[in-house]
């Protein structure tokens, strides 16, 4: 296999030769991966995987328009280019108008890194995981569970002599335990392993499945509850995927104002809540420029490149900023707003533990799962509890209860927010396929809606 | 019945068999017991338009070998995106040391259920127009036309705003051979349409949206391209008009009523509340961590009421144009078709040869299926379906029966919870029914019950000519995290005393 720069050297002396097009951008990404899953004491699935992925953009300047081709390819076969490029040039040059055209960014010259080997990685990264593992499967509760960490590097490079790279390392551990008809859960998103304790997380289940003993049936309603911060990450990204500008502008989103605009602006709450994204926050570092193989609302492959800030999309408790790529953005008279790979809300100061000792009744949950948008217009949500719904009584949590599917929406959920913890690494249960990297704090919601009762255990 | 199409040549150029020569020969020669080569290639089309405007066109092509071993009763799975002899050898060694790395881990012996061998097999869906032969200027141009129709229309004064259409197109082909001496190559088609109209109501800050109905099929480009194989002409037409009834609809006063649930929307409620709950794999905890479990245990196997008497579901991998239907599966199991339900029993499961051995079957009845090379296969769900009545019930019947009710048509949200006890859907439009005629659409409707509730509350099956085929293209499950394709055939239904709730309730307004 050629190396990843060779193939962006390739394609654009291809682009250059072939001439079909004005502008070339080339992504090249290495990924190779590594997986463990475990079943009932025993694992189940694992594997070692090593992939590329090659994106050719080509762009087709007129007068007054862009237009794009972008073809995708995971063929390593260096032979496979020069059709790869002219199958763009040809989409491009047959495409209509692309709507969120700009110039491409210019030359940055190749970072110091450029001709580096993409690192990698392997089963032997699971070592300390197994060990621990290994004595957990003989103890006495049945554990489930999934480890993965992949590294994926980045190379952008584009015919106006733009070139970036970034090599991204992504992980976790995720374990179920189950007693009896017990359930709990645990789960950190690591970058490299070494932050990891497994039996630090097997701790944790068993003193969740220790509060079990005691098993409380609690109807539906509204109750006063703490969220943890997997469960305030899973809808703060819910909260973050819909921050479209274009879609407020338009009047199709939550954030779209009555009488036109958009909420930007509006206090959600008295509390000093900040929610942000920046590729530079502590332990949870990204991606630091745009790197997109297709434009939506909130990117542009024309924006490809470019530097990618920390952007507060919630300040002191006050909607901030929506998503804007550079040409929405110029459209609707807004700043340029692009989200990194990863959420973080600031603004409280409690523990988790003195939230619990600060409640006289109310739930502690564990994790959120299948959550969908029920109404857009309100981004009401619905979803349920999952692997450990706990009863606090008196400061103290006394007993474990069912689970419940509740409605709520983020924005309301911030909207009537009472306190708010200390922000910490969380791993989001829902979204923790896409999103590793976040810190949340704890909420206290006064009235969290519990819909209907789950018999789910 | 669309006559088959042959394999694309240049997948029949690439070296399958050298390749699984020198996987399978390296993988015994490092200890494998058993060894299976899988060359997975995926090509697909994305193209996405806004308001009419192009706003993403994407062509993206996946390939890669993927070697599946056990070692000593331990699984090793290994890939690589390279398809070279020498890398297929070495990444079936790397699946070895993989299974001997992890191997302290392993306390469940690996075993697979017998299968006939087949040499040299082929199978290709049934799809008329390959949409990778069509230019994507013609895609976007028949988009661009159906999004124009929608946007130009002011049916009852309430405009059409905004419109998003999408295309969706895959071309999946295999090669698949094992150490029994099976070697197999497929080619399936793909498409997933789909169109979405905003009503904006400016001042008071909201908006309604309604999609097509438009089902994914496993069929190429004459899906969109005209109105024989689905009436795109009408759907467009009457949609505004529909849309501007809904966004002027009262609110639906939540509570108990009578649903006749339409095949547009009841498939995603199979999907979920028969689909998943019935994946053995699910029900002996191995997605306990992730996806969930099942409350349909083993144990209960044969003798637990599932639902109605009329209720009958049968898993097919053979039915034609569904996105489930394959020749053979990921591990060399011919398709076949069964009862998961039968007469309202709860009476099969979805296995792969692993947990057909578990379960104590003869034979896997062919639902293992990995949705990428570097993805190991696992037991997925087959085109799951409810079986109409074998009298002609009209969806108009079963609406005549019907005092107080709502006839919910279109899927929207869902969420269930993982047992696959309690769920809860919308849909796309929600008429009311009044002494067994429809009057007019409700708003804000959703309705949530428990499962086996919900499957016994069912009192009336339509016939064959209500029987629709609805799908997805993303069900989700597994970690790493796979999607697959699968169609959920059913008529419409009849189910008494189901709970509705008023979504803008439910928020608190």
């Amino acid at each position: 296999m050629i190396t990843a720069q060779h193939v962006v050297d390739l394609v654009l002396d291809e682009a250059a030769k072939l001439g079909g097009a004005d502008e070339t951008m080339v992504l090249v990404t290495d990924t190779v991966e590594t997986t463990l899953r475990w079943a009932g004491n025993s694992m189940t699935t694992n594997g070692a995987s090593v992939r590329r992925s090659i994106t050719v953009i080509s762009i087709a300047r007129q007068p007054d328009s862009a237009h794009i081709g972008t073809v995708v390819s995971a063929e390593v076969d260096p032979r496979v280019i020069p059709s790869l490029v002219a199958a763009s040039q040809d989409a491009a040059r047959s495409a209509p108008e692309a709507g969120d055209a700009a110039p491409l960014l210019g030359g940055t010259g190749a970072p110091a890194d450029w001709d580096a080997p993409v690192p990698g990685t392997g089963p032997l990264v699971f070592t300390d995981v197994a060990d621990s593992l290994s004595r957990g499967f003989r103890g006495a509760d049945r554990l489930y569970g999934f480890a993965h960490h992949s590294v994926s590097t980045t190379f952008l490079a584009s015919s106006t002599g733009l070139r970036r790279r970034y090599t991204q390392p992504s992980g976790g551990v995720e374990i179920n335990a189950k007693r009896g008809d017990a359930s709990a859960w645990a789960g950190v998103g690591t970058a490299d392993f070494v932050d990891v304790s497994t039996d630090s997380l097997l701790e944790q289940l068993s003193t969740r499945l220790g509060w079990a003993q005691r098993r409380v049936e609690l109807p539906a309603g509204r109750y006063e509850t703490v969220m943890p911060p997997s469960t305030v990450a899973d809808m703060m990204i819910y909260l973050g995927w819909s921050m479209a500008g274009r879609a407020a502008q338009e009047g199709r989103s939550a954030f779209s104002a009555p009488g036109g605009g958009t909420r930007v602006g509006e206090r959600l709450t008295d509390l000093p809540l900040t929610l942000f994204s920046d590729p530079m926050a502590p332990g949870l570092a990204c991606m630091p420029f745009v790197a997109v193989s297709s434009s939506s609302e909130t990117v542009s492959v024309f924006d490809n490149g470019m530097e990618i800030g920390q952007v507060e999309w919630i300040r002191e408790g006050v909607i901030n900023a929506l998503a804007y790529p550079r040409a929405s953005a110029a459209k609707f008279g807004a700043e340029v707003a692009v989200a990194a790979d990863n959420m973080v809300m600031t603004g409280g100061s409690a523990t988790q533990a003195e939230m619990i000792a600060s409640t006289e009744r109310g739930l502690l949950l564990t994790t959120l799962w299948y959550i969908r948008v029920v109404d857009p217009t309100t981004l009401l949500l619905t979803g349920l509890t999952r692997d450990g719904v706990y009863l606090i009584e008196d400061g103290e949590v006394t007993a474990s209860a069912n689970n419940f599917r509740f409605n709520e929406s983020p924005l309301d959920l911030l909207r009537r927010t009472s306190e708010a913890g200390i922000s910490e690494k969380t791993l989001p249960r829902e979204w923790g396929d896409w999103a590793t990297r976040a810190a949340m704090p704890s909420l206290r919601i006064p009235d969290f809606h519990m819909s209907s009762v789950s018999q789910a255990q | 019945m669309t006559p088959n199409r042959g394999i694309d040549a240049d997948f029949l150029d690439l070296p399958r068999h050298e390749l699984a020569d020198a996987a399978l020969a390296a993988a015994t020669a490092a200890g494998a017991s058993h060894a299976d080569l899988r060359i997975h290639r995926l090509s697909a089309e994305t193209i996405q338009l806004r308001d009419g405007e192009l706003e993403t066109a994407v062509v993206s092509r996946e390939v890669g070998l993927a070697v599946r071993v056990i070692v000593d009763g331990t699984w090793g799975f290994a890939s690589h995106a390279e398809l070279a002899p020498a890398v297929a050898a070495e990444t079936a060694r790397r699946a070895v040391d993989v299974a001997t790395t992890l191997a302290m881990l392993n306390n469940e012996r690996v075993e697979l259920a017998p299968e006939p061998v087949y040499a040299d097999a082929i199978w290709v869906s049934s799809y008329r127009v390959d949409p990778f032969d069509v230019p994507a200027a013609e895609k976007i141009a028949v988009l661009e036309d159906y999004s124009g129709r929608l946007l130009a229309s002011t049916d009852a004064g309430v405009g059409i705003d905004h419109v998003s259409a999408a295309l969706h197109a895959v071309k999946e082909q295999t090669f698949y051979a094992d150490t029994f001496g099976s070697s197999i190559t497929q080619q399936r088609v793909r498409v997933l349409p789909s169109l979405e109209a905003v009503t904006v109501d400016a001042a008071a800050g909201s908006f309604d949206s309604m999609r097509t109905l438009a089902p994914p099929m496993g069929r190429g480009w004459e899906v969109l391209a005209g109105d024989e194989v689905w009436n795109w002409s009408e759907e467009l037409a009457r949609l505004p008009a529909l849309l501007a009834e809904k966004a002027k609809a009262p609110s639906v006063v939540a509570g108990t009523k009578d649903l006749v649930i339409d095949p547009t929307n009841l498939w995603l409620t199979i999907h979920e509340s028969i689909g998943h709950a019935t994946e053995y794999d699910r029900a002996i905890g191995y997605e306990a961590a992730y996806a969930g479990t099942s409350f349909a245990t083993p144990d209960k196997l044969g003798t637990m009421r599932y639902g109605s008497p009329v209720m009958n579901v049968t898993a097919d991998r053979t039915a034609e144009f569904g996105l489930a239907s394959i020749g053979y599966d990921d591990e060399g199991v011919a398709a076949q078709c069964w009862d998961l339900v039968r007469d309202g029993i709860f009476v099969g499961y979805q296995l792969d040869r692993v947990f057909a051995l578990r379960l104590g079957q003869l034979r896997s009845n062919g639902c293992s299926y990995a949705d990428s090379p570097h993805h190991m296969p696992i037991q997925r769900m087959a085109n799951v379906s409810l079986q109409p009545a074998p009298d002609e019930i009209s969806t108009a019947d079963l609406i005549g029966r019907v005092e107080d009710g709502i006839y919910v048509v279109g899927d929207k949200s869902w969420s269930i919870d993982m047992q696959r006890y309690n769920f809860q859907f919308t849909g796309q439009r929600f008429f009311r029914i009044r002494a067994g005629r429809l009057d007019g659409q409700l708003r804000d409707v959703a309705y949530q019950a428990t499962t086996t509730d919900f499957w016994n509350s069912m009192e009336a099956v339509g016939g064959p000519s209500t029987y629709r085929l609805g799908g997805a293209f993303n069900c989700g499950k597994a970690q790493p995290g796979q999607v697959a394709a699968v169609s959920h055939g059913c008529p419409s239904a009849l189910f008494r005393r189901v709970n509705v709730l008023n979504t803008r309730t439910e928020g608190g307004r």
